[in-house]
């Protein structure tokens, strides 16, 4: 490419172009050098970064909604000495980088004093080594093994949601003695299938299972067709999707292409609402996972009604989500712990949230002392094909586990002093 | 002093005219961590634009060097506790080698064989990188590069404060536009620029091409590797995506919307598609369509950038006399 | 490590090739672009993904898959039509890197675009009920749909070298490719006939997306290491050969797939690196003309 190449363009248009991008940065550009807000009067700020944009937006938006209805909540109670809650929501983009830079505009520009949120656990691992050096509080709303690990941890840090060692156990202790012990694992090369396989071995060591295999995959890949000979040639019982969203999609309909379900039990650690009904009925038929919540729970649990009527309430007869009920939790918690410790210090709310025994949408819940895990009932579902009601009527509840810290990983085992 | 001797004294001392101009840039911006992202950025794009811009190679892997820088600086810092300067050496030295490395086999491809070579082996970087968890932590990215107050020989420097970190970058940041400017405004910055326009007609005037082209490539990936380095001090995590193609492509899109071939163009064209995306990202959530429109636009009716542009009508009335700063 | 046996490795053999033909497809088309207009096709992945939309959205409106399989890429293949004609034809003339960055953009749009048409989520796809079900091919059970892709490449292919080498439109194309001044000296709008060759390429691209949806999850995403796989496949068969596109795909996917039972975890790094190396052994890819270019 020379310079004689860029001749051939019309320069009228290119100044007419010119000129409108000069007003428009005209306008958008004001130098925000006085921050108006301060940290004790005024709003509590609360941050909000979640992926507006890219695979898991719906999921993303669904957290978005159900935070704002705990906001509300907080706010038409009274707020906190007359101090109403803010929700700043950021678009992380489920990108790491992203999600530490929104984090620190969030507490530098915007001066947030908590901050809730991420739907992956690179971005949750990536806001909490912002959160942490500044002494913010930090609640995810993701699953992740690594947080609760002492080099990552920080007073600040907390995990409302599910962690894929609870998870998998879970689903293990369900699924094993029910399908069989001759297991194979199709696992995403990554953290996060790592651990998950870890959790259902942990498990299923207990029940006597054997591992034929522990396939790995490349995360994100389309084509699953390669590994599905070879597990077809194994014959296991049950074959353990430890992947997710879209992966988990595209592996379980191959897999069924394949004939698999004919023989073996499909089962995976985490069945999210929206994936099943991105992917449809067929395809996930049968299949069996866990979650940490779905709406059908209502009928057994009280919480889970008023908190789905709620839902109902502000958003025309839509239920939420698993990842959105984590959002109102988020937030719940957080604001709470505010109430109690009389104050939006970072240490002293720490601690209160740390004292907290909570009931938001499921059952009773509280967070583990040394890793600020929640400790919370995990639900076991399975896909439906037939029968359903309506839209969202897509999974039957066979199982629950009771809100245990045996479920857990001990506080050694991740490096924390005891 | 008119108008026209400020633009050119500024034109002809251009690494002081920037300096200053981005000494006082975070007053300009929301927020400090956006202006370090551009600066950052900046460097990076400058970097890259050594090789797209002044040399014509269109790489599609500069990402690797990027990745490369911040991952060394990360693990000098995480796995061997080396002191946050010593780990910036580290860093700049490791992309100078993986320059180095990739420079050696993609020289001997040219054209759109040279962009898929680079393409190709930024992703094998990436995949090595991704697998080697035990040192790079994986998908979850390198965590725990602890830099908050970060001592320089003596003096301690609270790193948290946004204000003092985009000065300790802007001082590196500095050090590498003086190096950069040298080396442009030297004899071989007239080769690599040789070789752009007409690469047979260089070699036909006796200068070793191969030589040169790997020579420029090699210091384009240090610069990008401190860019790099410094990127991983400022977000204290690395994440893996800084490796990915598509992390490469936007160096393209900078120094295009910039200006190839000008020296503050990159910075130009990093410092607005930042900001761009920083404002794009509140209005709608479709920001990668407003981009690739953007993008479409710029290639199509100002492809010479923003900068580009403002220079050379600048040229054209014969208000700066100046050879593209 | 479990045992591997024969069958299994013929098996894993066979999904190799079923996997490639989708990548065949696909350099076909991005070889075609290229080799007649020059013109480095960024875009491409995105035009795979917008036919997989396309062809779910019209098999979801008229029930017939057959028909979807035909409107599809005609759809897709009209929007490649419109590129051409308003935003890479300005560009000719200018460097072989300024339709590559234009198609880089192009890609950008189009995913938001059918974000907003769709949704973000994707749409849910599944194979057509009269492909359904496994074969048993002696060695193991295999789809049916994965054999009907193999078929439906088979055929495709054969149509593209009887159009190329027995019509006179073909004759011209293969003309243009070689010598386009000639071409146009000869008298043949030479323009027109990139801008068929684009809209052709395009509506392959869509062809297989809509040829892949019942594999895998269609999501607005699905194009992006499409892209990657796609020139890997372009670079080893050689940038503007149909035979090597076709070699080289079944090549890659069968090197996929092998080294995906023999060593899992590198089975994405091994497609590059097979591109790496033929890049610095034989740059112009097995089939392509010798003398990189510049």
């Amino acid at each position: 490419m020379s310079h004689q190449d860029f001749a051939n363009t019309s320069s009228a248009s290119r100044r007419h172009l010119l000129q409108l991008g000069a007003a428009g940065a005209a306008v958008g550009t004001a130098p925000f050098l006085f921050n108006i807000a301060s940290a004790q009067t005024g709003n509590i700020k609360i941050g909000f970064p979640v992926p507006l944009t890219g695979a898991f937006s719906a999921e993303a938006q669904d957290q978005v909604r159900a935070a704002e209805l705990a906001v509300k909540e907080f706010n038409d109670a009274g707020g906190f000495n007359g101090r109403k809650a803010e929700l700043l929501v950021r678009d992380d983009k489920l990108n790491p980088g992203e999600a530490a830079t929104r984090t620190l505009e969030l507490i530098e520009k915007d001066k947030v004093e908590f901050i809730v949120g991420s739907l992956s656990a690179a971005t949750q691992l990536s806001i909490n080594a912002v959160t942490r050096e500044r002494k913010v509080i930090f609640n995810s709303i993701s699953q992740s093994d690594a947080i609760n690990e002492a080099k990552d941890w920080s007073p600040y840090t907390f995990h409302e949601a599910l962690n894929p060692h609870m998870t998998a156990g879970a689903v293990a202790r369900y699924a094993f003695p029910k399908y069989g012990k001759r297991v194979v694992y199709l696992t995403a090369d990554y953290a996060y299938g790592h651990e998950m396989v870890r959790g259902f071995e942990r498990a299923g060591k207990a029940l006597g299972t054997t591992t034929l295999a522990d396939i790995r995959h490349p995360i994100g890949a389309a084509d699953y067709s390669s590994f599905l000979p070879r597990i077809q040639a194994l014959k296991p019982d049950v074959l353990v999707m430890c992947n997710f969203g879209r992966d988990q999609l595209n592996s379980i309909k191959q897999a069924t292409d394949f004939g698999l379900k004919e023989k073996t039990r499909i089962i995976t650690p985490v069945l999210l609402l929206t994936a099943r009904q991105a992917g449809g009925a067929e395809a996930f038929d049968g299949v069996v996972g866990g979650s940490s919540y779905y709406w059908g729970i209502e009928d057994t649990v009280p919480a889970a009604k008023s908190f789905n009527d709620k839902f109902r309430k502000a958003y025309g007869g839509a239920v939420p989500s698993d990842y959105g009920a984590l959002g109102y939790a988020g937030i719940r918690s957080v604001l709470q712990g505010v109430l109690n410790a009389k104050s939006t210090d970072s240490q002293k709310v720490s601690e209160a949230m740390g004292q907290l025994k909570y009931n938001w949408y499921k059952g009773d819940q509280y967070f583990r002392k040394c890793d600020h895990q929640s400790v919370q009932s995990i639900i076991i579902l399975e896909s439906k094909s037939k029968g359903m009601k309506d839209k969202n009527d897509v999974f039957s509840v066979v199982g629950s586990e009771a809100p245990s810290e045996t479920n857990l990983r001990s506080c050694a085992e991740l490096g924390h002093k005891a | 002093m008119s108008l026209e001797n400020l633009v050119n004294l500024g034109a002809r001392y251009r690494v002081a005219s920037v300096l200053l101009f981005l000494l006082a840039f975070p007053w300009l911006m929301p927020y400090e961590a956006l202006a370090v992202n551009i600066l950052i950025f900046g460097l990076f794009a400058v970097g890259f634009n050594l090789v797209f811009g002044y040399t014509g190679m269109l790489s599609f892997g500069h990402a690797s060097f990027l990745g490369v820088g911040s991952y060394l600086t990360g693990i000098a810092m995480v796995h061997f506790g080396l002191h946050w300067l010593a780990a910036i050496v580290v860093g700049v030295l490791a992309s100078l080698l993986a320059g180095l490395v990739v420079g050696y086999l993609a020289i001997r491809t040219r054209g759109i064989y040279f962009s898929m070579v680079t393409l190709a082996l930024g992703q094998v970087i990436y995949y090595l990188f991704y697998k080697a968890e035990r040192w790079t932590g994986g998908e979850n990215g390198l965590r725990g590069i602890k830099a908050e107050v970060i001592d320089l020989f003596g003096f301690r420097i609270d790193f948290l404060n946004p204000m003092t970190k985009y000065y300790v970058i802007w001082f590196f940041v500095a050090l590498a536009m003086w190096l950069v400017s040298r080396i442009l405004a030297s004899p071989f910055g007239a080769v690599i620029e040789a070789i752009r326009e007409n690469e047979k007609r260089t070699a036909a005037c006796g200068y070793d091409v191969a030589r040169a082209k790997l020579l420029i490539f090699v210091i384009s990936a240090g610069v990008c590797g401190l860019a790099g380095s410094l990127r991983a001090l400022h977000l204290s995590v690395v994440p893996v995506d800084s490796l990915h193609y598509l992390q490469s492509g936007q160096a393209v899109m900078m120094c295009l919307l910039g200006g190839m071939g000008t020296f503050f163009g990159p910075f130009v064209g990093a410092g607005v598609f930042l900001y761009l995306e920083d404002v794009v990202t509140t209005l709608t959530k479709y920001w990668m369509g407003a981009v690739g429109l953007l993008f479409m636009a710029l290639v199509l009716f100002f492809p010479r950038g923003i900068w580009g542009t403002l220079v050379h009508q600048l040229q054209r009335r014969g208000l700066l006399q100046v050879e593209r700063p | 490590m479990s045992e591997i046996t024969p069958s299994l490795l013929m098996l894993q053999l066979v999904t190799g090739i079923a996997l490639g033909t989708v990548y065949a497809l696909l350099a076909i088309g991005l070889s075609l672009i290229f080799g007649m207009l020059n013109v480095v096709n960024f875009a491409h992945g995105a035009f795979f993904m917008v036919g997989a939309f396309l062809g779910v959205y019209f098999l979801g409106l008229t029930g017939n898959f057959w028909l979807a399989l035909v409107i599809a890429p005609l759809v897709t293949g009209g929007i490649g039509l419109f590129a051409e004609r308003f935003l890479v034809r300005p560009l000719y003339g200018r460097g072989i890197d300024y339709p590559l960055l234009l198609t880089f953009g192009l890609s950008y749009v189009l995913i938001d675009v059918v974000r907003a048409t769709f949704g973000i989520e994707g749409l849910p796809s599944s194979t057509p009920a009269a492909l359904r079900g496994a074969v048993n091919l002696g060695f193991g059970h295999f789809p049916l749909y994965r054999l009907f892709l193999i078929a439906a490449t088979a055929v495709v292919v054969l149509a593209l070298w009887l159009f190329l080498e027995k019509t006179r439109y073909g004759l011209i194309i293969r003309a243009g490719s070689r010598d386009a001044e000639i071409v146009r000296v000869l008298g043949v709008d030479i323009t027109r006939v990139w801008w068929l060759v684009f809209g052709l390429g395009t509506a392959i691209a869509g062809l297989s997306g809509v040829l892949a949806a019942p594999t895998r999850a269609v999501n607005p995403e699905m194009g992006i290491p499409v892209l990657a796989e796609s020139f890997v496949v372009t670079v080893v068969g050689g940038m503007g050969s149909l035979p090597g596109a076709v070699v080289a795909g079944i090549l890659v996917g069968v090197v996929f797939s092998m080294t995906a039972l023999l060593a899992p975890a590198y089975a994405e790094m091994s497609i590059f690196v097979l591109m790496a190396l033929v890049l610095l052994v034989r740059p112009q890819g097995f089939f392509g003309k010798a003398g990189a270019l510049g």
